[in-house]
């Protein structure tokens, strides 16, 4: 069996800051993370794999300082690393990161053996879109199994995988035929510690570096600011609140009536909504 | 959606704005998914139509709903009241393959659709559905796709404007697909507001067919277990959330939360920190990576407020917030404040509460 | 099977990057175990970097390593509740091709030496906390142990670069862990600030960088320091005291931080700024007298896990980097004559270090920390406040003649420190800095 999975090195996001006055991201000092989201998908492969042998093939798309991610999921335990880099990948959006993604997909099942599963995460938080799994699976033609939370059954003779997907107001058990592509939830697992002779043999790992040729991408136009049909036209900070909170005072008895007066002042419709929710209740 | 990380580069691409190239010409009118399941409509489709028809005004155009979903009542239920949220159409397309959602069927059904019908924009609920929907159709149509927006405008020239956070909400970015068609977008449930309901008849109804059979279908779907816990799908929708964050200190004082919400007859709902410890379930997270709400009521208590936990709450009426801390960020958003410990404050609230809406719960005894 | 290698490193601060890479480059089979989430994740320092210790082990290392700005100009403020008195020194002449000092991060800091040790062949791994010293039964170190799976490695000679707090020497028994009057403790936090806004409130162009040092009544007598430092788009602030003077008189280092940024002398130049780190660390600041033992069979130590701090003048890191590269050497050359790295053969170590000006300069200052301690009620409060008052006695203009106002101070100063007490602390200072 050989999975792929898809992680993405990203700005830790809760240390980002923001210049005041041009509104431009200060990355300094910002450190990189494996989106978080990845980390359940690298963890679900290993299981597979550790259930059904085979290898697990980390991939990922991202300046040359995202081998750092790879090397770090090679300590967790998978087996092989790619790093898709190239500047033709600048300024890619989803459309266009799936595209060399997928391109370097096929490449790996030529190269090395036939894919069976690809796994993402649900989404990133830099990109946040939900939609570079889907662009995946929809440009390699695969069975696509988003927001999954299990894969319950793997049947590698028979071609045959199910998963739980969190759908709106339940669980979907599905069923489809390999290969696929699955998005994985979060919480779902735990990042596993690989042991002291993974993490030797990560540190020293030869990480294949491709470029866009590598990944057999013919027509470069599809890729990076050239292959992306959307345009980022304005960034700007959020206008913040003009004034502050009115302060209720904590002390006494009194308190917890004075906030409601408060509460009941500022909304004087609050009181009768509060009325009929507890009605219905 | 594009990395909003070189603005000045990417705004220069911008301006190089080509005209549209003539395949794209024909391209008219606002189409919102509307999203159906097993006979229900999802409200952000709702919330859509809205949105979509103040661009539609804009544009001095048509706005379409599509339905697609079984055959049988729902589907026509669903598109009688699309008109009633402001369709001036809708377009269906039924099939039994389409009795439970799907990726292959459902998104063949919507390509086929737009490649027919040709819109200019298209917009669906960034829901697990709507997103795992839209990834599909704008990657087979090779168009722009830009997610879970908070706001929607066309600007002069007619392009569609689609506002949405980035960099963990930190900035927001403005995103257009100027020469490709159509523009699609997402939107996260409740995070437009709900447009009036006019009773309408329906405009126009279109019929689509959708040529794939069973045997087409790869995937199957063996079981749907819907959740027990049907109040975690409220949470967004309710009136009243009080929600509790690390503050509270302990998984045992969040009863403290469940209480107070529990007399307002409201939902109660958690900072991310405490679904990561595993104090409270992920459905119960309110934030940018949770759910966005929108009560008339909301209550955090021990939440910093940190900017992805206030991109969810912004849209309430009315922020009440408890810190110990008079600087915690909370504090610049929230329309009340108490410096206080939550500990000691939250069963006085809701004893407070309780005095003061006894009479109306004597009254639902009573009646 | 258990892995064996030439040498062990253990952490990847300035001394095991130092000693790493220094091994590595002389064809050593080394192996670096940091237990942060990459190397300098967890380090705090100020951070004022002193260009001679890593020109020796880097040449050229302007060229490419991530450095914040370089300092042209150093203040030493003198500090009461309202006032500072301040030497400042700017001179051009630090605008220099190769300048002599600069403000880093360590965070970005440490990588970059680290990839430095990767790329001469030295294996590093991060995220393993070296939790044992695996010794033959006859106190000879081989070896460590690892928190993961599987997780023993051999080596000839392990060297603990582990920083201030040395567990893993403590825990050997190799020695003691440092006592509370020979190490202070430091929080310190990034302001974050647009560059101009920086460079217009000190008076800064390019890459220039300000130090301030600041002593006085912010450490409210206890034996302790402040500092701020411009980097290009934060600056550092921080204060330390020693830890046995905290425990004393019971303050809150926090506490202590929070005072100093509100201080009028500090709070304009930290306006607007957005914190995103707070830190605190231990510094070694027993000096001298309380270094440990530094080598013995199979092991070695450098750096602030032995003791090699400058307080007085505030550097530690070029210690701990010269320490390193010296312990790395004597080990390479072991390596080179095929010797044994018995006790025997690395009291070369100490010897070398004894001739470097490591030794040279904590000897020097063998008495201060004694000294400081002692007397650390008149250093850091009485001095100060006196010091103030003389100043803005001598700069208000108020209709007082000069020669009563020089009376007046002359009688403060006499009825705060007698003048036994004052000539007293004048020469132990002059004998101790000698
Ligand atoms: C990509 C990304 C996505 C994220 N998405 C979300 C999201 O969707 N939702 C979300 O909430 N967060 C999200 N976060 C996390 C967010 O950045 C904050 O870390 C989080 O919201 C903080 O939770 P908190 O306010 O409960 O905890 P803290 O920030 O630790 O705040 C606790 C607060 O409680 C106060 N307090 C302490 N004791 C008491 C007391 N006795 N009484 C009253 N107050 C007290 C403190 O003063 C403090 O302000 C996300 C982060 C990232 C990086
Ligand atoms: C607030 C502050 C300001 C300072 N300012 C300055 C200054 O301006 N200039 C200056 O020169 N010096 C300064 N210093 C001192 C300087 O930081 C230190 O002297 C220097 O960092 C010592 O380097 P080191 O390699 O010995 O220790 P460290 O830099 O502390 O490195 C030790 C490393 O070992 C790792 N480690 C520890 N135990 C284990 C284990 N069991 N297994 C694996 N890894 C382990 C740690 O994670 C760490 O990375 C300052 C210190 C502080 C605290
Ligand atoms: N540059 C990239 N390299 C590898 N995988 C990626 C990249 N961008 C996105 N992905 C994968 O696609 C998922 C969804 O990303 P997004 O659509 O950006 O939210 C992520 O969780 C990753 O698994």
């Amino acid at each position: 069996m050989h999975v792929v999975v898809c992680i993405k090195q990203v700005p830790d996001s809760a240390q980002i800051r923001v210049h005041p006055v041009t509104n431009t991201i200060m990355r300094q000092g910002v450190p990189t993370i494996i989106n978080p989201y990845d980390l359940y998908a690298v963890e679900e492969a290993l299981r597979l794999r550790d259930r059904h042998g085979g290898t697990v093939t980390v991939l990922t798309m991202g300046p040359p300082m995202a081998e750092e991610s790879l090397r770090k999921a090679l300590t967790f335990g998978a087996d092989r690393a790619v790093l898709l880099t190239d500047r033709f990948f600048a300024g890619s959006d989803t459309l266009a990161t799936s595209y060399a993604l997928a391109s370097a997909i096929t490449a790996i099942g030529e190269r090395f053996e036939p894919v069976d599963i690809v796994f993402t995460g649900k989404q990133t938080i830099d990109g946040d879109t939900a939609q570079v799994g889907p662009g995946i699976a929809k440009r390699l033609g695969l069975a696509q199994l988003t927001y999954v939370s299990r894969v319950a059954a793997l049947d590698l003779a028979g071609g045959t995988i199910e998963v739980d997907r969190r759908a709106e107001g339940g669980v979907q058990a599905l069923r489809t035929r390999l290969p696929c592509l699955v998005t994985m939830l979060e919480g779902t697992n735990e990042i596993r510690r690989g042991s002291l002779p993974d993490a030797l043999r990560a540190a020293r790992a030869e990480i294949a570096v491709w470029s866009a040729k590598d990944a057999g991408i013919a027509d470069v136009t599809k890729c990076g600011l050239r292959g992306s049909p959307t345009v980022v036209k304005r960034v700007f900070a959020p206008t913040p609140r003009a004034e502050k909170a009115t302060l209720v005072d904590p002390a006494g008895a009194g308190a917890a009536d004075a906030l409601i007066a408060a509460m009941f002042a500022a909304r004087p419709r609050l009181e009768a909504e509060l009325a009929t929710l507890v009605r219905g209740y | 959606m594009a990395q909003p990380d070189k603005p000045a580069a990417a705004a220069g691409r911008a301006n190089t704005k080509k005209e549209l190239p003539e395949r794209f010409r024909q391209h008219k009118h606002v189409w919102v998914f509307v999203e159906q399941e097993r006979g229900q409509v999802h409200p952000v489709s709702w919330e859509l139509m809205g949105e979509g028809r103040k661009l539609a005004d804009k544009l001095g155009v048509q706005l379409a709903g599509v339905v697609i979903g079984p055959p049988g009542p729902a589907v026509a239920e669903a598109a009688r009241e699309a008109a009633c949220w402001g369709a001036d159409l809708v377009y269906t397309i039924t099939n039994e393959i389409l009795a439970e959602y799907r990726n292959e069927p459902y998104s063949k059904a919507l390509t086929d659709l737009v490649e027919t019908h040709k819109p200019e924009i298209l917009l669906l609920g960034a829901t697990t559905l709507g997103r795992d929907l839209a990834g599909s159709v704008a990657t087979t149509l090779a168009t722009g796709l830009t997610a879970d927006c908070t706001a929607l405008d066309v600007d002069a020239d007619g392009s569609l404007a689609a506002t949405r956070p980035t960099f963990g909400g930190s900035l927001l970015c403005t995103i257009y697909t100027l020469n490709f068609r159509p523009q699609m977008a997402t939107v996260r449930p409740r995070v437009m507001a709900m447009p009036e309901r006019v009773e309408r008849p329906l405009g126009r109804l279109v019929e689509h067919p959708l040529a794939m059979v069973e045997e087409d279908v790869v995937t199957k779907v063996l079981r749907f277990l819907p959740d027990r816990d049907q109040a975690t799908s409220n949470l967004a929708y309710a009136d009243v959330v009080v929600a509790g964050g690390l503050g509270l200190g302990s998984p045992e004082n969040f009863q403290l939360v469940q209480q107070l919400a529990g007399v307002l007859g409201g939902e109660y709902g958690c900072s991310r920190p405490l679904v990561q410890k595993g104090w409270q379930p992920a459905e119960r997270q309110i934030g940018q990576t949770g759910k966005t709400i929108r009560p008339k009521l909301y209550i955090a208590a021990g939440i910093s407020g940190a900017i992805q936990h206030r991109v969810g709450v912004e849209g309430a009426d009315l922020i009440v917030a408890i810190n110990t801390d008079k600087n915690a960020p909370i504090f610049d958003f929230a329309h009340i404040g108490v410096v206080g410990d939550a500990m000691h404050l939250l069963p006085m609230l809701t004893e407070a509460f309780r005095r003061r809406l006894s009479p109306h719960i004597r009254d639902r005894l009573a009646g | 099977m258990t892995e064996k290698f030439d040498a062990i490193v253990v952490g990847a601060g300035m001394a095991g990057n130092a000693a790493a890479l220094t091994m590595a480059k002389r064809g050593l089979k080394v192996l670096q175990i940091e237990r942060g989430e990459y190397p300098g994740a967890k380090n705090v320092q100020g951070a004022i970097l002193y260009a001679d210790a890593v020109e020796k082990l880097v040449p050229g290392f302007r060229d490419d390593a991530p450095l914040e700005r370089h300092l042209v100009e150093q203040r030493f403020w003198m500090m009461d509740d309202t006032s500072h008195t301040g030497l400042h020194y700017r001179s051009e002449d630090f605008n220099e091709e190769k300048p002599n000092r600069y403000t880093i991060i360590r965070s970005q800091f440490d990588r970059w030496l680290s990839r430095q040790v990767q790329e001469a062949g030295g294996l590093v791994l991060c995220e393993t906390t070296v939790t044992e010293l695996l010794t033959d039964g006859r106190g000879r170190v081989i070896g460590v142990r690892t928190d993961r799976r599987d997780g023993d490695v051999l080596a000839d000679v392990v060297i603990l670069a582990e920083g201030v707090n040395g567990l893993l020497g403590s825990r050997a028994g190799l020695r003691e862990r440092p006592a509370p009057e020979n190490v202070a403790l430091a929080v310190k936090e990034m302001h974050f600030l647009p560059r101009e806004t920086i460079e217009a409130r000190f008076n800064l162009k390019g890459e220039e960088g300000v130090v301030i040092e600041a002593a006085g009544t912010i450490s409210r007598g206890m034996t302790g320091m402040g500092f701020l430092y411009t980097n290009r788009e934060s600056i550092s602030i921080g204060i330390g005291c020693l830890v046995s003077d905290m425990a004393r008189a019971g303050h809150a280092p926090y506490a202590l931080l929070e005072a100093f940024k509100r201080h009028p002398s500090v709070a304009p130049l930290l306006e607007g700024s957005e914190v995103k780190e707070y830190a605190g660390h231990l510094i070694p600041e027993g000096g001298y007298r309380a270094i440990p033992k530094l080598y013995g069979d199979g092991w070695l130590v450098a750096g602030d896990a032995a003791q090699l701090n400058n307080a007085i003048h505030r550097e530690g890191s070029n210690l701990a980097l010269t320490s390193g590269q010296i312990a790395g050497e004597t080990v390479a050359e072991l390596y080179a004559r095929r010797a044994a790295p018995t006790a025997r053969a690395l009291a070369a170590y100490e010897a070398r270090l004894n001739d470097s000006f490591v030794m040279k300069d904590l000897k020097k200052y063998k008495d201060m920390p004694a000294l400081l301690h002692a007397g650390s009620q008149n250093y850091f409060l009485t001095y100060p406040q006196l010091v103030s008052k003389a100043m803005q006695n001598f700069v208000r203009v108020d209709g007082v003649p000069k020669i009563e106002k020089e009376r007046r101070t002359l009688r403060s100063v006499l009825a705060a420190r007698s003048l036994g007490g004052l000539l007293g602390d004048a020469v132990r200072m002059a004998r101790a800095w000698r």
